[in-house]
């Protein structure tokens, strides 16, 4: 049996990697694969607790995020192609018509 | 109570007149601005007329309740304070109800001929309806709140008719001449009034007498009753220009004539001599209140007089005049002899209406000259003017049998044999009734005899120099038309009789209920009565000497005057400025006022303090936002390094809380 702590530390190791890689990445595509990254390593610190509390709230909620991340990423990527049309770039600091 | 009187009727018709010419008057032509103004002020005198009629059906006093106004805690609880609408009618009240109204309504028809060139004639009748709105509600109250109201009413209604003609820059401001020196008066009658909300819980005329009534006179030492009555004659030294607030009244001759009239001779500046008659029992119970009345009634009687032997200017010897008779009725008031002075108010109202009015008249005649160094030998040109002018004359000056006559020695004997009274008030009240009958004389001298040393006037009254007789004008002083005459007329009816109420006393019988049999009689009638008729001798005397002097003067010997003059050099020219009493106040209080308002006020406080708090707060507003801003970069990343920093920070600090 694998302690709950190890799974929080990746669950905690994954969403710091997700933020990290939000932060510094320029490109889209990276910023969007970071987003999952974070959506993930919530998803695993869920699952982590269902299974120790023996509780299917955990596990509902993992759906729910998987179905929203699906969403998102439909859209997200819809976006990025659209983007990509019309800047030919996918530097978002290229993408910066609406800054001040 | 047995019939009511709507008595509310009063007030509010001449206040719906002003509302139907305020509104519709510009578009109105003069005729219906007339027939408006007129019908409503002449509604609320016939009113007043059936009240007076009625009344003993309804009996004395008559009070009516309109509207609640303030209700504060439970009724007759201690702390509990409440101020009706309501209206009160008792004899003292109903005199001058119907001096007001009847007055007023002759004054309105008189002004229909003398502003009928006016290019704001409906503003005029507007103002003067409105005036009266409220002098009736001044006089009808019930309570002292409902008569600050109209206290403030009147004086607003004052400041807009002197400044009728805003145009002119002096009108302008004589107008807030008046209201500022009014203002002050105000302050005290207000302080008074927040001192027997304090101790009696109420304002009601009848809840706080009542309340009175029991308290022994103060006369060891001064107490609240004394405060109350001088802080009460602060307000009446204002609104009825006693010393030393007087300063405002001869300005306010910058007003048209008919104004100068009703409100500055008839009726308003009797407001105070009205209050503090309605406030006898205060009075009668605080002996130094009533000393300082009296003191200050005939300081003002003869100080204005003497400067009212100087002016040249028709109007300003009318306004010193009115002055002077407002201190004979306080000086009446301030030995205790209150029917006195409302008998004097009454007769005042009649002759010194009737002064101006004539005065208007001769102005009006004379193409709008009001000096009188320019009249002269008017008699012939407007023998109406003059004859009613004469019976005024007289009345004031108290020759029997006219109206004046009989309040003037009433009110003389009351300062000589009144408890309160003493022989200085009446010798100084006699004095200054030879300067008035010479004043009075003076003015009817320079205006009707002698020889006219005015311009040519043409037809429309306008002045103009040449000679020529040219197609539509006579060169002459002119009569006056009837609308004009028939006040005059009719004021000088009731100058010549309207005295003969007082005969036997019969009109302080008729006060009796308000002022109570009086102490003043409680000296023994039949013992003094001789005594009486012997100052009352020296009295017509002394009338008929002012006469005697003044047609000596200016009459027989014309070059007189002038040599008397030169002789007195500097007290004559003191006196011509008023005693100076004017730039006195402008070197004592207005000049002091202004330097400390614009050095402390508006350089020190106003800009330093306020401006500079606001900018202060406004420039490190910017400073620090100029900062904040740069955390508004548009960069989505670094707004995302905020949150997760702003996350790490609240994570930090749960785990570390959940440690301890």
């Amino acid at each position: 049996m694998v302690p709950l702590s190890y799974y929080l530390v990746l669950s905690g190791f994954l969403f710091a990697c997700g933020v990290t890689g939000f932060l510094i990445k320029r490109n889209i595509i990276a910023i969007f694969m970071s987003i999952e990254l974070m959506l993930n390593g919530v998803n695993l610190s869920f699952v982590a607790f269902a299974a120790h509390w023996h509780s299917l709230a955990g596990q509902v909620f993992v759906f729910f995020v998987m179905v929203v991340a699906a969403a998102e990423a439909a859209v997200g990527l819809a976006i990025i192609i659209a983007v990509y049309r019309t800047r030919e770039t996918l530097n978002v600091d290229q993408v910066n018509l609406l800054k001040l | 109570m047995t019939s009511s009187l709507n008595l509310w009727l009063i007030p509010v018709l001449p206040l719906a007149g002003a509302a139907i010419n305020a509104l519709l008057g510009k578009k109105s032509s003069r005729t219906a601005v007339s027939v408006v103004g007129l019908f409503f002020s002449g509604a609320a005198f016939a009113w007043a007329l059936s009240v007076a009629w009625r009344v003993s059906s309804a009996g004395l006093p008559y009070a009516e309740y309109i509207a609640h106004w303030i209700r504060y805690g439970a009724t007759g609880a201690p702390g509990s304070f409440s101020a009706d609408f309501a209206l009160y009618l008792d004899q003292l009240s109903l005199i001058m109800l119907l001096v007001v109204t009847g007055v007023g309504f002759l004054i309105h028809i008189y002004s229909v001929g003398y502003m009928w060139d006016d290019p704001s004639y409906y503003r005029f009748f507007a103002y003067l309806n409105l005036f009266m709105f409220f002098m009736l509600t001044l006089v009808l109250a019930n309570n002292y709140l409902v008569m600050f109201i109209g206290w403030e009413g009147v004086g607003l209604a004052s400041y807009l008719l002197i400044g009728f003609w805003f145009t002119k820059d002096s009108a302008a401001s004589a107008g807030k001449k008046a209201f500022l020196v009014n203002r002050i008066g105000d302050f005290g009658f207000l302080v008074a009034l927040f001192l027997l909300i304090q101790h009696f819980g109420s304002l009601n005329f009848t809840q706080v007498f009542a309340q009175v009534q029991p308290l022994a006179p103060e006369t060891a030492s001064a107490g609240l009753l004394t405060a109350i009555g001088i802080l009460l004659m602060v307000g009446a030294c204002g609104k009825s220009a006693q010393i030393p607030l007087y300063i405002w009244l001869p300005d306010a001759m910058e007003g048209p004539t008919p104004v100068s009239a009703l409100i500055h001779a008839a009726t308003m500046v009797t407001a105070g001599v009205y209050m503090v008659s309605r406030s006898h029992v205060i009075f009668e119970r605080a002996p130094m209140a009533l000393m300082v009345v009296a003191v200050i009634g005939t300081l003002t009687a003869f100080f204005a007089a003497t400067i009212g032997i100087t002016q040249t200017d028709i109007k300003k010897v009318l306004a010193y005049s009115t002055v002077s008779q407002l201190g004979y009725m306080f000086m009446a008031c301030g030995v205790g002899a209150f029917s006195a002075g409302v008998f004097h108010l009454m007769t005042h109202a009649f002759f010194k209406g009737l002064l101006f009015l004539a005065a208007g008249s001769v102005i009006h005649s004379v193409g709008g000259e009001q000096d009188m160094r320019k009249m002269g030998g008017l008699r012939t040109y407007i023998p109406w003017t003059f004859g009613t002018m004469l019976i005024a004359t007289l009345a004031i000056a108290g020759i029997p049998p006219l109206a004046g006559f009989w309040s003037k020695d009433e009110i003389l004997w009351k300062a000589y044999s009144s408890p309160h009274g003493s022989w200085v008030f009446w010798l100084v009240g006699v004095v200054t009734a030879f300067i008035t009958s010479f004043y009075m004389f003076r003015l009817l001298f320079m205006t009707f005899f002698g020889d006219y040393h005015g311009v040519q006037v043409d037809d429309h009254g306008r002045a103009h120099l040449a000679h020529g007789d040219d197609a539509h004008g006579h060169g002459e002083p002119h009569e006056s038309p009837m609308v004009m005459l028939v006040p005059l007329i009719i004021l000088a009816l009731l100058s010549l009789v309207g005295g003969l109420v007082g005969w036997h006393n019969h009109f302080e019988h008729f006060l009796e209920p308000v002022f109570g049999s009086g102490f003043t009689e409680a000296t023994g009638e039949a013992a003094s009565s001789a005594k009486e008729y012997t100052l009352m001798g020296i009295s017509v005397l002394i009338a008929f000497a002012g006469a005697f002097l003044a047609w000596f003067l200016y009459i027989s010997r014309p070059y007189l005057p002038q040599k008397i003059a030169d002789g007195l050099n500097g007290f004559y020219t003191a006196v011509l400025n008023k005693y100076y009493v004017d730039e006195f106040y402008a070197k004592l209080f207005v000049k002091p006022l202004i330097e400390g308002s614009t050095s402390i006020l508006w350089q020190g406080v106003d800009r330093k303090v306020i401006d500079d708090t606001v900018n202060n707060a406004a420039d490190s507003a910017r400073t620090i936002s100029d900062e904040a801003r740069r955390m508004q970069s548009g960069n989505v990343r670094s707004y995302a390094g905020w949150i997760a920093a702003g996350s790490a920070v609240v994570i930090a600090y749960m785990i570390w809380m959940g440690v301890r």
